[in-house]
């Protein structure tokens, strides 16, 4: 749903403190702004954080924490790397990044994308959910820290492992979607069997999956200006949980 | 303490501690402005009830001589740590540490600073130990015999600057601006489960060891009990003391490398460990059968120097955010990429450390 007017505004973060640079972008949008340049900023947190609809965010500089929590509907693009819980609990919209990404990337998003460029820290995308065509998702260029997907109830997560400052580290840290009862976590190239989180194995995509990785793909490299051919290049693995209900007899046997 | 009137109408504070670290490895001179501006810029990551510096190569005029730090809750205290320090070490100077006066610090401790070195023939309760071991006996004795006199630092060259307050308020009161170091490094608190009081603001320290932190140490209380059995005695109330003692034991006293002392503070997991070529599980095994008491349990991400190195480490499930940044001679290391942006916008290369897996740096030559 594209808003009838557009409005641009333009705002230098500098070293204006975060409540002050985010009460403003809100009084903006209050008013009708819809697409902001944001330069400077470095290190404001929460920058477009529950922000609700068809706003857009050029971000020049490394914003704060928790860049575009709870955000529903807005676009935001990070000239630069961010720092840790982009996109927490993020319900809709679409986040690129530029550079790398810090720690808890995408922590309970319930939908939307969040694609980045290069690395990232640990624990991206815990505690994902989806619920009906509310999928999240999240792309990844570079390679991933321990924990990635833990607890994962839904959606999808892309690890690329191309465009990493690491070349010596696996593609994925340790316990790799430990606990996971939902969603899929999809691995180009190959990704060691004792990284994998207990009872998880790494299986072969089908031609379903690969429709899936190939639409996500093409529209990560649009973002980023990548060539999709190359990203798709290689075989991919699949990681989902290994039963329905994995841990439907933990607490209660039955 | 009763809880505040209406105490649940305040704001909550989210927050974490912050770190900041930087090194020139070629000994060149970094002024204060720096590590000032980054802790600034990570205000929000401390609430004002402690920071902290520590600065490597800011007294070379007094290079071989151990400075202490003083810090004296109460007037009395002065004159019996004068005593003691006069009766075990030969002082050569002593002086205020320059503090400006700061609406942000109100009634701070009066702050003193003693440069001496251990006499040729002590005749005392420590006359046998070797010199390091001397002085950290002295600082001991100091720590736990004095009511309110504390050491806050005791190495060459270098010297720590904390208090309550955040880290430029602190900066601000012992006019950081003014002095220059090859290694700096800093710390915002937002106490956990300690008191926020003077002394247990970070850095945390030992002769030439200091450490800041960001986290918890949940193992204190064995790792404490541990060093009580060395003769390292905890006074600070704050779990980080710890890990600038265990230090000092391992790395100087049993002679372990940096690299193993950082696995016994964050040891490979029995799987990995079981993974390993047979030269490396023996090794990791005694590791952590020998220094099992000394493991940091909880999480924790770390900046510990001394006169020559810089290291950076993560608890290994990464539970504290850490970023390393190199330009030319320096690198950088810190909870938040802005605080280094912030000082050094253009930079050649930034990463985040895998955890437990200290990042080293030393001094070149």
């Amino acid at each position: 749903m594209m808003a009838t007017k557009r409005k641009k505004k333009t705002l230098t973060a500098g070293s204006t403190y975060y409540k002050q640079f985010n009460e403003e972008i809100r009084a903006l949008v209050k008013e009708g702004v819809t697409d902001f340049t944001l330069n400077a900023v470095n290190g404001q947190r929460y920058i477009a954080t529950a922000l609700e609809g068809d706003l857009t965010f050029d971000i020049h500089g490394v914003p704060g924490q928790d860049l575009a929590a709870f955000m529903r509907g807005p676009y935001v693009r990070v000239r630069n790397n961010a720092q840790d819980g982009v996109g927490n609990t993020m319900d809709n919209g679409r986040i690129v990044i530029e550079g790398l990404a810090g720690d808890v990337i995408g922590y309970a998003m319930r939908g939307g994308e969040i694609f980045i460029k290069g690395d990232v820290g640990y624990r991206v995308g815990i505690h994902m959910k989806a619920y009906l065509d509310h999928q999240p998702k999240i792309v990844v260029g570079g390679k991933a820290g321990d924990f990635l997907g833990e607890y994962m109830a839904g959606g999808i997560i892309l690890l690329l492992g191309m465009f990493s400052d690491k070349p010596d580290a696996p593609v994925a840290g340790r316990s790799l979607g430990t606990g996971m009862h939902g969603g899929v976590i999809y691995v180009r190239g190959e990704v060691p069997e004792n990284q994998l989180g207990p009872g998880l194995h790494a299986q072969p995509v089908d031609s379903d999956d690969l429709k899936v990785i190939e639409g996500l793909v093409k529209d990560y490299a649009r973002e980023l200006k990548l060539d999709s051919k190359a990203i798709m290049g290689e075989n991919f693995l699949k990681i989902r949980p290994f039963s329905h209900r994995p841990y439907g007899n933990l607490y209660v046997p039955c | 303490m009763k809880a505040p009137e209406r105490y649940y109408d305040f704001q909550k504070d989210i927050s974490g501690c912050g770190i900041f670290g930087v090194i020139h490895k070629k000994r060149g001179l970094i002024g204060g402005a720096m590590p000032i501006a980054a802790m600034t810029c990570m205000h929000d990551r401390g609430n004002g009830l402690g920071g902290g510096f520590a600065a490597y190569g800011i007294y070379p005029e007094h290079a071989d001589h151990y400075c202490f730090h003083m810090m004296y809750d109460e007037e009395a205290a002065i004159e019996k740590t004068e005593k003691v320090l006069r009766a075990y070490f030969d002082l050569h100077h002593f002086e205020p540490i320059p503090t400006r006066r700061t609406l942000a610090i109100p009634n701070p401790p009066t702050f003193i600073r003693y440069f001496v070195t251990v006499p040729e023939r002590p005749v005392n309760e420590f006359g046998e130990q070797g010199e390091e071991d001397y002085v950290v006996s002295v600082v001991m004795k100091i720590n736990t015999n004095i009511p309110g006199a504390f050491v806050v630092s005791s190495g060459k060259n270098m010297g720590a600057f904390k208090g309550v307050g955040f880290p430029e308020d602190i900066a601000e009161f012992f006019r950081l601006d003014e002095y220059k170091a090859y290694i700096w490094t800093g710390h915002n608190r937002f106490p956990t489960n300690t008191p926020g009081w003077w002394g247990g603001a970070h850095p945390f320290t030992i002769l030439n060891w200091s450490i800041v932190h960001n986290g918890e140490i949940s193992s204190y209380g064995i790792n404490r009990r541990w060093l009580c059995e060395h003769d390292y005695l905890c006074t600070m109330m704050t779990d980080t003391e710890v890990v600038a003692y265990e230090l000092d034991l391992l790395i100087r006293k049993h002679g372990l490398s940096w690299e193993m002392a950082a696995k016994c503070f964050a040891p490979p997991f029995w799987d990995e460990i079981a993974r390993m070529d047979e030269n490396d599980r023996e090794l990791y095994t005694t590791l952590r059968a020998t220094y099992g008491s000394g493991l940091l349990n909880g999480p924790f991400a770390i900046l510990v120097a001394d006169n020559n190195r810089l290291m950076g480490l993560n608890d290994r499930i990464k539970l504290r955010p850490l970023l390393v940044a190199e330009k030319d001679d320096m690198v950088f290391m810190s909870s938040e990429e802005s605080a280094v942006r912030d000082v050094c916008p253009e930079l050649d290369r930034v990463w985040m450390p895998k955890a437990g897996e200290p990042v080293i740096v030393d001094l070149e030559g």
